[in-house]
């Protein structure tokens, strides 16, 4: 079982996005230019603020939205050439709960098998369902699940047909903590069993929990990707946060080429450093404070997190 | 050829229609029944024979084509228009079926359903009524085509529809009138000339006229003209639905 983060496997794309575009008739361009590439079995992290390209990346790939330019292959399968062979591939959980009210849990279940060319098999059905904690209510209908249940029959279907590659459109948007956590667990199941998983979100805890490489897209174009360690180091910063004895009027003029920052109305003093730097300058910079006569009470550091790098990058393309 | 998914769509079809069994089977037929007694047993005996045929026997053909006509359509378009409708397309257009897949999934279902409809309610006549196939292949052939042919007009339908208001419009203000007006209930010999020319542009007159020729071999226009006029309409959808897919009209982005 290979369920090691994704930089002990061999790098090897299971899909090669380049040079995507998506014009819509409406004259939006939800893609610009997109070159992306997704390992085999990795949990990719695709983040983005609303309306970044997000879904409209996904519906190119899963055939649901015709590209503008550009080239998607799936498993060396162009997707618009070689469609059957990769959408054959790939599941979807979209982001909206979409069902048809009347069926029944196994119904939907055994449709979306059949659909995406597989025989049936009862006791695969039957184990994807268990897997979601969906057996006991396979012959309800579908309008009487409780909005989780539905999230997790649109995982079930998309399971359905034993895919190596899993999209997930927003799976935990509007469902409760520990259903998320539980969905977490499958998630990552699904990866040790050796499925490749996109995975789109609004929460950034989400792709910082589960993600091996994270992606960020902002207005139709990709803005960074990268190891999600990797990523928070080269990007994330940490701060030493002074709580001074006396509250200062302005930082003094000797101090002001370290990019000092006033912060709770003078009485405290916060530093910006890179992390990754051979030296952090904390020891100078303390040095430095003695000498002006600046004391401190206390100290802390702090370290950004996923959402205030994203935060970060969001903000500079805008 | 996808057959696990041509499958899966056709079988998903049947079991709605299952689910909806009044609606889809039970009303149609009582609504039969009712033209039955009201045509055949209360009015139709005062109404003298046509051409021999007496005239609770003459509006069979022209009820089962009426019924065929509605069903057919409704069906097929309720069919594509719910998925689009409910958002669960997304699953068909990322699934590997081909548009023809997808058509003879869907069409194949709701023309099976008129198929089955229309002999419940032949079988429904012969309570009623005397009845007499004389062709019985070429009758189960006119059934055939014209299911298939308003199956796929109804899919049609489906694919344009953006409201429950424009699925009901075609079948209730464009088929019904054209039957009533397309010689269900009359031979169209019994009009004034120029309106019998106007007639001759309304489609139904060929159906109903092809379709009742098998029974009695009694026809307003000739039956070849009828199967061409049929097989002319068949391909005009063919198209259509070709194009829909071809451009991805109302379905893809």
């Amino acid at each position: 079982m290979g369920g090691g983060p994704a930089k002990l496997r061999p790098v090897q794309p299971i899909i090669s996005i380049s040079k995507l575009s998506k014009t819509y008739a409406t004259g939006q361009q939800a893609l610009k230019n997109v070159d992306l590439e997704i390992r085999r079995g990795e949990i990719f992290g695709l983040l983005g603020p609303n309306g970044a390209g997000k879904t409209t990346l996904i519906g190119v790939v899963c055939g649901i939205v015709t590209p503008s330019a550009g080239t998607v292959t799936v498993a060396g399968h162009d997707i618009l050439r070689d469609w059957r062979a990769a959408r054959t591939m790939i599941g979807l959980v979209p982001q909206e709960l979409t069902n048809n009210a009347f069926d029944s849990v196994w119904g939907t279940v055994r449709f979306s098998r059949g659909l995406f060319g597989k025989p049936p098999d009862a006791a695969r059905l039957r184990r994807v369902l268990e897997d979601l904690s969906l057996w006991e209510r396979r012959d309800s209908r579908v309008m009487t699940l409780s909005g989780g249940m539905k999230r997790r029959m649109l995982i079930a279907k998309a399971l359905a047909h034993d895919p190596q590659i899993l999209f997930l459109d927003e799976p935990t948007a509007g469902v409760d903590v520990e259903l998320r956590q539980g969905m977490w667990q499958a998630v990552r199941r699904l990866r040790d069993a050796g499925a490749t998983i996109i995975l789109t979100t609004h929460y950034i805890e989400e792709a910082e929990l589960m993600a091996d490489r994270i992606g960020v897209i902002n207005h139709g174009e990709i803005v960074v990707v990268d190891d999600k360690a990797a990523l928070m180091r080269r990007l994330g910063r940490k701060q030493l946060t002074l709580e001074l004895q006396a509250p200062l009027e302005a930082v003094p003029a000797a101090l002001a080429a370290r990019g000092l920052a006033l912060a709770a109305g003078g009485r405290e003093l916060v530093y910006t450093y890179d992390a990754q730097a051979e030296a952090s300058g904390i020891a100078d910079l303390l040095g430095e404070l003695e000498q002006v006569g600046i004391g401190f009470r206390d100290l802390r550091t702090t370290q950004s997190s996923l959402e205030d790098i994203f935060v970060d990058l969001v903000r500079e393309r805008r | 050829m996808n057959l696990h998914a041509i499958r899966a769509i056709y079988l998903y079809e049947m079991a709605r229609t299952g689910r909806t069994l009044l609606q889809s089977i039970v009303a149609p037929v009582v609504t039969t029944s009712l033209y039955f007694i009201v045509f055949g047993a209360a009015i139709g005996t005062r109404i003298a024979e046509i051409e021999g045929v007496a005239y609770g026997a003459f509006i069979v053909p022209g009820l089962v084509m009426l019924m065929l006509l509605t069903q057919s359509v409704s069906n097929a378009s309720f069919g594509i228009f719910m998925p689009r409708f409910t958002g669960t397309f997304y699953e068909i257009l990322s699934a590997p079926v081909s548009a023809l897949e997808i058509v003879i999934g869907y069409v194949g279902a709701a023309t099976t359903k008129s198929v089955v409809l229309g002999l419940v309610i032949l079988a429904t006549a012969s309570l009623f009524v005397p009845l007499r196939i004389a062709h019985p292949a070429w009758m189960l052939g006119f059934l055939l085509l014209t299911a298939v042919t308003f199956s796929l007009l109804g899919f049609i339908i489906g694919v344009w529809a953006e409201g429950f208001e424009q699925l009901q419009f075609v079948p209730l203000l464009i088929i019904t009138p054209l039957t009533f007006l397309g010689g269900t209930f009359y031979s169209i010999d019994v009009l004034p000339p120029a309106w019998q020319t106007v007639t001759l542009f309304n489609p139904v007159v060929y159906l109903v006229s092809g379709f009742r020729w098998s029974f009695y071999e009694i026809a307003d226009v000739r039956v070849g003209v009828s199967l061409a006029m049929t097989a002319a309409f068949l391909a005009a959808c063919l198209a259509a639905v070709w194009w829909i897919f071809k451009t991805g009209y109302r379905l893809k982005a």
